[in-house]
């Protein structure tokens, strides 16, 4: 579904990501996992179109998206819940969740989706009129990932979506997170809290440092021990 | 002060900071979404007031549809400047952003000089001259005309930025433009979008000045450029009730600053206000601290 061949990528003079390559097939939870610094969210916005790639090469659904830009992407079926959530903090809910269908224009099929976002996060339609700065980290993350599937994507970019979370939240945000792969959608999430991430993914990625250190199936990978030293807490 | 002084000197203000506000909205709407002072906005409504000026003197048009006709040219106007002058750097310091406006103003100013002669032109009368007395005060049918015009184009905004797709897009962009990427909105347009607006809404301030004071020359923008910079910091920037509150405060501090009889310090008054309201709260009348939860 998404392939990423042997992709560089410079913040300036730094080279964030040394020739990335990675694969997700349709219907996986595919992780990403890493320590701070390793290139994790940069795959991720070099994937969605914030960040251009100087080298390799991005297929997604059999198209070249190495030079499609952020919006465009979107149109793609392809969307990205960007680290720290990012949602609109002066509009409502109802007004993030209407910008995350910003490219559709099917009235009806858009106030479908938003009754199964509402199905999904019932605390959304609770607080539909409220600004959305005005809600709790955990909300304001069920805002974010609503709004992701408010655009319909077939592939969903997940940015920590644990970060800042309490533990049973974080519980909360994975349930949501499979119950989202069950309906058919794909996912590519990034985590740092990688026992969360490698329980409910399909396969996994170490990013070390810009490169991909090791893969294979997730849980291998968390009783491999070189992951569960450095990433696990060495249990 | 009688009653009816003091009534009559708030129509005069409310009638002079519509205009303000008109303006005032394009340097807050502009700041809003790209963090930069639009030193050329004051000019692009003098460019505005002499759209407005031709089509009524050369084309003989009425003073709505020339109206219009300085919307529709002072928005092209505005994205032009943006596209050439502005986008190139988005992504250098504020400071560069700065000057360069500070340039396209001079730009603007000077370039009208050459082109129409720095001579000061007489606007035809668009308006009946009718004076209305309705009870003690005399309305001027240009205030009336002012007024109305502000009224339906503030509302237009407000619906506009409220409801609409673009006013949506627009409240996102000015918030956090990689977000408002990652929803499938292109940034670039809506920058340009915004500089239409805005810069169509000076237009219309600039043939409402050049109406009500019968009179257009080049430098005609400065100083109502800037009073409504000062209105829109003093309403706080980049919030559009903001410059619409900021505008009327000036207009209305001006002329009963006039009144009391210290005309020549109406500038000074007008500042003055702003400074004191900078100090005591320094984002402006309207101006949030806006706390995030991370």
């Amino acid at each position: 579904m998404l392939e990423l061949e042997n992709v560089h990528v410079y913040y300036g003079a730094i080279h964030a990501l040394q020739g990335i390559s990675f694969r997700v097939d349709e219907g996986e939870i595919v992780t990403l996992i890493g320590s701070n610094g390793a290139g994790k969210s940069t795959t991720l916005k070099t994937i969605s179109g914030l960040l251009r790639p100087k080298e390799g090469r991005m297929t997604y659904l059999g198209k070249d998206l190495t030079a499609v830009g952020a919006p465009d992407i979107v149109k793609l079926k392809l969307s990205h819940v960007p680290e720290g959530r990012r949602v609109f903090a002066n509009m409502t809910v109802r007004e993030n969740l209407d910008l995350g269908a910003y490219q559709r224009r099917d009235a009806k099929g858009i106030k479908k989706d938003m009754a199964h976002v509402f199905e999904l996060f019932p605390r959304l339609e609770e607080r539909q009129a409220q600004v959305a700065g005005t809600l709790s980290g955990g909300e304001q993350q069920m805002l974010a990932i609503g709004r992701a599937i408010m655009s319909q994507p077939k592939l969903l970019l997940l940015d920590e979506p644990s970060m800042g979370l309490a533990p049973i939240l974080t519980r909360q945000i994975f349930d949501i997170i499979r119950a989202i792969s069950q309906e058919g959608t794909t996912i590519l999430l990034v985590e740092q809290n990688a026992r969360m991430a490698l329980s409910v993914a399909d396969r996994a990625y170490v990013l070390e440092t810009g490169r991909i250190a090791l893969s294979g199936d997730a849980g291998e990978l968390m009783n491999s021990p070189e992951v569960s030293k450095a990433y696990l807490g060495g249990r | 002060m009688s009653a009816e002084f003091i009534l009559q000197q708030l129509l005069n203000g409310v009638s002079l900071g519509s205009i303000y506000a008109l303006i005032a909205l394009g340097y807050t709407m502009v700041y809003g979404i790209i963090q930069l002072i639009n030193f050329a906005h004051g000019d692009v409504m003098m460019v505005g007031a002499y759209t407005g000026w031709y089509c009524t003197t050369v084309l003989h048009m009425s003073f709505l549809p020339a109206m219009l006709v300085a919307m529709l040219a002072c928005s092209v106007l505005g994205v032009v400047i943006e596209r050439v002058a502005y986008k190139p750097l988005r992504k250098s310091t504020r400071l560069a952003a700065l000057i360069t406006a500070i340039g396209m103003s001079f730009f603007l100013e000077y370039g009208m000089m050459f082109l129409v002669s720095p001579q000061t032109r007489t606007f035809p009368p668009v308006f009946p001259q009718t004076i209305y007395h309705i009870g003690p005060l005399t309305v001027k049918y240009g205030d009336i005309v002012i007024i109305t015009v502000t009224v339906c184009l503030m509302t237009l905004l407000t619906v506009v930025v409220k409801y609409t797709r673009i006013g949506k897009a627009m409240r996102a962009v000015s918030f956090d433009k990689e977000a408002a990427a990652l929803m499938g909105i292109n940034v670039n347009n809506v920058i340009s979008a915004t500089f239409a607006i805005g810069s169509a809404l000076a237009a219309a301030a600039g043939v409402l000045i050049g109406v009500y004071y019968n009179t257009v020359q080049p430098l005609m923008g400065i100083m109502p450029g800037l009073k409504a910079f000062v209105a829109a910091v003093l309403g706080g920037i980049g919030i559009i009730p903001g410059a619409m509150l900021g505008g009327l405060a000036l207009g209305l501090t001006e002329v009963f600053v006039s009144a009391i009889g210290f005309s020549t310090w109406r500038d000074a008054g007008a500042f003055l206000i702003l400074i004191i309201v900078l100090i005591v709260k320094p984002t402006g009348l309207l101006g949030q601290n806006t706390r995030e939860k991370v």
